[in-house]
């Protein structure tokens, strides 16, 4: 599992004037790994990417992004790297098919053994299903389309590491499951690591190997679905009915509660629901910490 | 082939491609055909009417002067481009190509000066059949006007690029359009600059577009309308000396604007502007 480190953010820091935007934030990601980096708006996600882009100065911290500093990355560097941003408007007079073949060609010249530059344009149409559009004025394009352009854009030069912002805002329930399935196919297939950002705590959780929660500025957890369930002392909910009587409580322990129930009362029990703690409960309660936190060290500055 | 080189073609087709964009639909098409119509429709109805006692006739002498203006007005298409692509994310879609910003300014260079030699085109070929007495037959005029062009394009095109980073928004923009029409109305466009007041025509030669007009003039216009210049002279050396000034300075300072410019572009400053251009709309 020792993969080669692709993303190596250590101590990142970002202020605005007298406000921190990041304090301190580290992690990792692996060749191949998908990470999610979730948190509420205004947490620092777009900072965060936008820098890992190079495409905004840090205050402090060490950052490699595929080896290099983003600060000082060349161009070779640039053609390893796939970019999807937040809202893009541009190139409406051109035509899907043109425009991706047109951007196609500045990659041409950074193919390697392992990786043939740029992705083939009829292809990678059909890989996020425009097939039907490839002759369509980009501005005729609806939302979702435009989105799926967006992220066509963003791969069509075979990028070894791609960012997504907050790719699936906007989408309809049956694009954002197309979109879940491009991007399986490209951390499958394509052995492309990704980090993508995004408020959707369900979205992640389908998407992403690692989940990365970010919040007052720092990453307050950092771990696979599972592992963030079970590393906060989730509370599960247990229902049941004794007597003719409904109870209701909730226990880090369900298990050895349900037991202690039966041997108590054995039988008498009924209408017996455990409801374990969901990832939603475990992300809301990180995120209250987080910013309680947050709050409390604010204050002691003051 | 090595990247540069693959840049430059990729701008060289961009630009082509956005040449053949701007002839295909219908507003850009209007834009490209209403002032040269509009500018021919007044030159039909000045046709006859005389100068002064120099014997030349204002419609031939506002031809070729009209011909200087528009290519002077390369620039001001060049910054409204710049500011609208900043805008709508083109450039920064540019900034996340590998390089995509080359590719973005030669494409830029192409379609902006493709499309300003065929404005030209449209406004001069009517034209002459329009207007009398110009020397359209002589290679030595089409010389002139090729190097005036192209000196011209090289002074004014920078500047253009250097405005368009400087300001903010597409709204601002606005703000530039004001000079530089008060900067065409007193550079001896419409009527001949000897006519002005001196420190008038002190101020008009600073400008680039005087010294475009004068150029186009001393192509097209017989020998005789040199009368009605400053110092009876096409003057063109002083035509090179203060294009080639504008252009050095443009060159020198337009690589710098626009690198710090580009380096500001980020996905929240274009989300930013584009929330600020909602609001103004709402």
């Amino acid at each position: 599992m020792s993969k080669e480190v692709v993303l190596d953010v250590d101590g990142l820091r970002m202020r605005y004037g007298t406000t921190d935007v990041l304090n301190d934030v580290t992690f990792q990601a692996r060749h191949g790994e998908v990470l999610a980096l979730l948190g509420p708006n205004g947490a620092g996600k777009t900072t965060t990417i936008e820098i890992l882009e190079g495409f905004r100065m840090r205050s402090a911290g060490r950052v490699q992004v595929l080896g290099s500093d983003p600060a000082h990355g060349d161009e070779r560097w640039r053609a390893r790297l796939g970019v999807v941003l937040q809202s893009w408007r541009d190139h409406g007079k051109w035509r899907v098919r043109e425009l991706l073949a047109h951007l196609g060609t500045y990659y041409a010249s950074y193919s390697s053994d392992m990786i043939q530059r740029p992705w083939d344009a009829d292809e990678l149409i059909q890989a996020v299903g425009l097939t039907e559009h490839a002759g369509k004025k980009i501005k005729t394009l609806s939302g979702g389309q435009r989105r799926r352009l967006d992220v066509a854009i963003g791969i069509v030069g075979r990028p070894e590491l791609l960012f997504l912002d907050e790719p699936t805002a906007g989408f309809d329930p049956k694009a954002r499951h197309e979109f879940h399935d491009l991007v399986h196919r490209l951390a499958d297939d394509h052995e492309t690591t990704i980090l993508l950002t995004t408020h959707d705590l369900d979205e992640a959780g389908k998407l992403a190997d690692r989940i990365m929660i970010l919040t007052g500025g720092l990453i307050i957890a950092d771990g696979s679905a599972d592992e963030l369930a079970r590393r906060i002392a989730g509370e599960d909910e247990v229902r049941w009915t004794h007597d003719g009587q409904h109870f209701v409580t909730s226990t880090t322990e369900s298990t050895e509660f349900v037991r202690g129930l039966f041997s108590r009362y054995g039988k008498g029990i009924s209408e017996l629901e455990v409801r374990r703690a969901s990832l939603e409960d475990t992300y809301m309660a990180l995120v209250r910490q987080g910013e309680a936190a947050a709050r409390e060290s604010k204050e002691t500055a003051r | 082939m090595n990247p540069t080189t693959t840049a430059i073609r990729a701008g060289w087709a961009r630009g082509l491609i956005e040449l053949r964009q701007s002839f295909t639909n219908g507003a850009d098409l209007l834009s490209h055909l209403l002032w040269p119509v509009l500018m021919l429709i007044v030159m039909y109805f000045m046709r006859d009417t005389g100068f002064g006692s120099s014997g030349l006739l204002l419609g031939t002498l506002a031809l070729p002067s009209i011909l200087g203006m528009n290519a002077a007005l390369g620039m001001v298409s060049m910054s409204q481009q710049l500011t609208a692509e900043r805008e709508d994310g083109t450039l920064l879609r540019a900034k996340a190509t590998p390089n995509g910003m080359r590719g973005y300014l030669v494409g830029k260079v192409v379609s902006v000066a493709g499309g300003l030699l065929a404005d030209l085109a449209i406004l001069l070929i009517p034209g002459l059949f329009i207007v009398d007495g110009l020397v359209a037959g002589s290679p030595g005029a089409w010389l002139t006007l090729a190097w005036v062009l192209v000196l011209g394009m090289v002074a004014t095109l920078p500047i253009g690029a250097v405005l368009g980073s400087v300001f903010p928004s597409a709204r601002s923009q606005g703000l530039i359009q004001l000079p530089i029409l008060g900067m065409i109305a007193i550079s001896g466009i419409f009527y001949p600059i000897t006519s002005m007041p001196e420190w008038l025509q002190w101020v008009a030669q600073v400008s680039p577009i005087y010294w475009l007009g004068l150029g186009m003039r001393s192509a097209l216009l017989p020998d005789a309308a040199v009368g009605v210049e400053i110092g009876e002279s096409w003057r063109h050396l002083e035509t090179a000396g203060v294009l080639g000034a504008w252009a050095v300075l443009g060159l020198a300072v337009a690589p710098i604007v626009l690198r710090r410019m580009a380096r500001r572009e980020s996905g929240s400053s274009v989300a930013e502007r584009r929330e600020k251009a909602l609001q103004r709309v709402g």
